[in-house]
């Protein structure tokens, strides 16, 4: 797995390359509570590079995305979602609790 | 009917990713359910080494697969702590954001995604085999 973080004024975006599996899962989640803990709750997950998420990456989707949602403060959203990720996503149940964009544009204007 | 041992750590599941990628190829299953199958052995794999052996390095994963007619058949064995599936409840899917637990999401997708699923204890070994069906959506 590979990430890419680029912060923006106004958001973060995080690209994610490659598998989220029980190994590789904690590394996301520390680059995520980093942004988390710098005050920063307003974080775009590009997927267009990931090619497989296992329940262990799904946990720390779910688990950033109360974090950011907490008082209001912000939320994640996820852009350019491969097919089979997304059927991931729709069998967890998690489409209808994050916002999904085409692309990484679109995704960084929702902010 | 090809067998490979692994070390029961998270760093192999990309190894086994990889094996079950080339047995579905030899299926010809079509790349979401080739996707559906690699989720299932992942998750099933990291329950052994998270639950059966309580972490990494305490024992081995041993996966079989065949291919019989239209049908992939994988069988992983672990000589880990005895798994009982009925104990894991369910993920509540529907639930709000705040009250969301994504615990138990693992066997959920196993038992969504392959046409069967089956646990048994074999002389001290929890041996499970799963199915999954070409042309078969899910």
């Amino acid at each position: 797995m590979e990430l890419n973080h680029t912060e923006f004024k106004r958001c973060d975006v995080v690209s994610i390359q490659g598998r989220v599996d029980s190994a590789t899962a904690p590394k996301l989640a520390e680059k995520l509570n980093d942004i988390t803990r710098a005050s920063r709750f307003r974080i775009v997950l590009d997927l267009a590079g990931m090619d497989f998420i296992s329940s262990a990456g799904l946990r720390v989707l779910i688990g950033t995305q109360k974090a950011c949602k907490r008082y209001n403060r912000g939320e994640v959203v996820l852009s350019a979602v491969p097919p089979t990720i997304m059927a991931s996503l729709e069998l967890a149940g998690f489409t209808p609790l994050f916002k999904i964009f085409e692309d990484k544009t679109a995704a960084v204007g929702n902010f | 009917m090809p067998t490979m041992e692994f070390p029961g750590r998270y760093d192999s599941l990309e190894k086994i990713a990889e094996l079950v990628q080339q047995a579905a190829q030899e299926l010809g299953l079509d790349s979401c359910a080739a996707y559906a199958v690699e989720t299932a052995v992942d998750e099933a794999c990291s329950n052994i080494i998270e639950h059966a052996y309580g972490g990494e390095d305490k024992g081995n994963i041993e996966l079989t697969y065949s291919i019989e007619g239209n049908e992939l058949l994988i069988t992983l064995r672990d000589n880990g702590k005895r798994f009982n599936p009925k104990r894991v409840s369910p993920p509540n899917l529907n639930a709000p954001l705040k009250n969301r637990q994504a615990h138990g999401l693992g066997l959920f997708f196993m038992r969504q995604w392959m046409d069967e699923i089956r646990f048994e204890r074999v002389k001290g070994y929890n041996v499970l085999t799963m199915v999954k069906r070409k042309g078969h959506t899910t």
